[in-house]
């Protein structure tokens, strides 16, 4: 057992907590045996006798932000079926926080100024690139203008990120293309492009962001047709959570992260996989 | 078939008729995005490698490969000619199949031939092979340090370091992985 990690962990979780109790966040708690994990074409939950281990706290944090509560995150365990590599565990810690009236582009200085709570090594300019910008200077082609999930994964994981790992510091890369929204909204003025980021550290994919989806409609529209999509390729469907998506219409503007607390230990202890520091992996 | 979440590092697969080696893996998922499979592939034939990334929904053949028992019976210009210990059929190896093994190779020797579609593809040697020196100065007399060594010369050509203590008309054993002396077995 590395008898370093398990010390190291403990300082960033306590770190972590100090962060966000400075900023007036509060801690909470939401379920972890659920009936309706989120619906994600790509993302399959952990059956867990006739429920499922929640994937993400996601739709128990957007239902307490309808409540009224303001700033929240929650560090906890979540889990994913299948995904099993260097950098992918099926059982991981999440932190995962929210907060209202503010964007994706206010989490992204809220995230920097975590990063550099817990580490020195990240201070300094990141780079930001729109996913079009990204593509074009990259790999040829821009995915918002006509969108081609195969393609757009098969570039980003052989060309953008392989390009990203040259890049000195810290890499954010936004404005994703509207297909692959997940659950953050459009943006106003430009309805091709969804308000989402996701930052890579040294190379690695470390968080992701948006500004939330507050429109009842469009929510159960997207998980009415992930759930198609999920059937066709002969995928568990999940049930949709009413209460979440009634929970949205008094939901405030509101910009969340999600980032995951192993690969960040494992970043700041200069390990290039997260066996290294799993004790009981 | 394989499903692409059966690949691992080590699977021989065959892509476009040829059959390959997954030299590499990693497991990968973008952000939101689907799980990809990216692999450093050598390919058998012609020892070329290259990356290859798999969709969960693709399938990669199966590669069956067949080794077989043979024994060296002769030599038929640039060919090496082997037996069939069980059906006495003759396969004939290139030279530059063998390579540097080509000066392993003695009389009735015992080999595993590994075949694709019934094309070679790679033979196996047992480790060791006893061979004579043709050539090497005269060593000390009572000198048995094994750890200053001198060159030498096998009856075939083939040139390898000895100890000192070797003298002319010595048999020794050879480790036929990486053409290394590795003990004298008589005195000449």
């Amino acid at each position: 057992m590395q008898y370093e990690s398990i010390i190291q962990r403990d300082v960033l979780m306590r770190g972590i907590r100090a962060f966000f109790y400075d900023r007036d966040y509060i801690e909470v708690e939401t379920p972890i045996r659920i009936e309706t994990p989120c619906m994600e074409l790509h993302i399959d939950a952990e059956p867990s006798g006739d429920q499922y281990l929640r994937t993400s706290p996601e739709i128990y944090h957007k239902q307490l932000l309808a409540a009224g509560h303001e700033r929240i995150f929650e560090l906890g365990k979540c889990f994913r079926h299948g995904e099993r590599g260097p950098l992918h565990h099926p059982e991981y810690t999440m932190l995962e926080w929210y907060r209202s009236h503010a964007d994706y582009m206010d989490m992204l200085d809220e995230t920097k100024a975590l990063i550099d709570s817990v580490s020195d090594a990240f201070r300094g300019e990141w780079s930001v690139f729109s996913v079009a910008e990204a593509f074009q200077k990259y790999a040829g082609w821009n995915p918002v203008e006509d969108f081609d999930e195969d393609r757009f994964d098969l570039d980003l994981v052989e060309k953008v990120e392989p390009a990203f790992r040259r890049i000195r510091g810290p890499v954010v890369l936004k404005d994703y293309p509207a297909d692959a929204a997940a659950l953050s909204r459009r943006k106003p003025d430009d309805p091709l492009v969804a308000e989402r980021w996701e930052l890579y550290l040294n190379g690695i994919e470390l968080a992701n962001a948006y500004s939330e989806l507050t429109d009842p409609v469009e929510q159960r529209r997207r998980f009415t047709d992930c759930a198609q999509q999920r059937k066709e390729r002969g995928k568990e469907v999940y049930p949709i959570d009413d209460a979440f998506i009634e929970s949205l219409a008094s939901m405030p503007p509101s910009g969340g992260v999600a980032l995951g607390v192993d690969r960040l230990l494992m970043i700041l202890s200069g390990e290039s996989s997260l066996d290294r520091l799993l004790p009981f992996r | 078939m394989y499903s692409a979440s059966d690949l691992k590092k080590g699977l021989k697969i065959e892509i476009d008729g040829d059959p390959c080696m997954i030299t590499n893996f990693e497991f990968s998922k973008p952000g939101k995005g689907q799980a990809l499979y990216r692999c450093k592939i050598k390919n058998l034939v012609t020892g070329n490698t290259f990356d290859k990334t798999y969709r969960s929904v693709e399938k990669i053949n199966r590669c069956a490969l067949i080794s077989r028992d043979f024994t060296f019976s002769y030599i038929d210009g640039l060919d090496y000619v082997f037996s069939d210990n069980e059906t006495y059929e003759e396969v004939h190896l290139n030279e530059e199949l063998l390579g540097d093994l080509k000066n392993f190779i003695v009389d009735d020797m015992q080999v595993e031939i590994l075949f694709h579609n019934d094309r070679a593809l790679d033979i196996t040697l047992p480790n060791f092979v006893e061979m004579v020196i043709a050539e090497t100065e005269p060593g000390a007399r009572g000198d048995t340090a094994t750890n200053v060594m001198k060159p030498a010369k096998i009856e075939n050509g083939y040139e390898l370091n000895v100890p000192i203590f070797i003298n002319e008309g010595d048999t020794i054993r050879i480790d036929t992985r990486d053409g290394s002396y590795s003990d004298r077995v008589s005195k000449g």
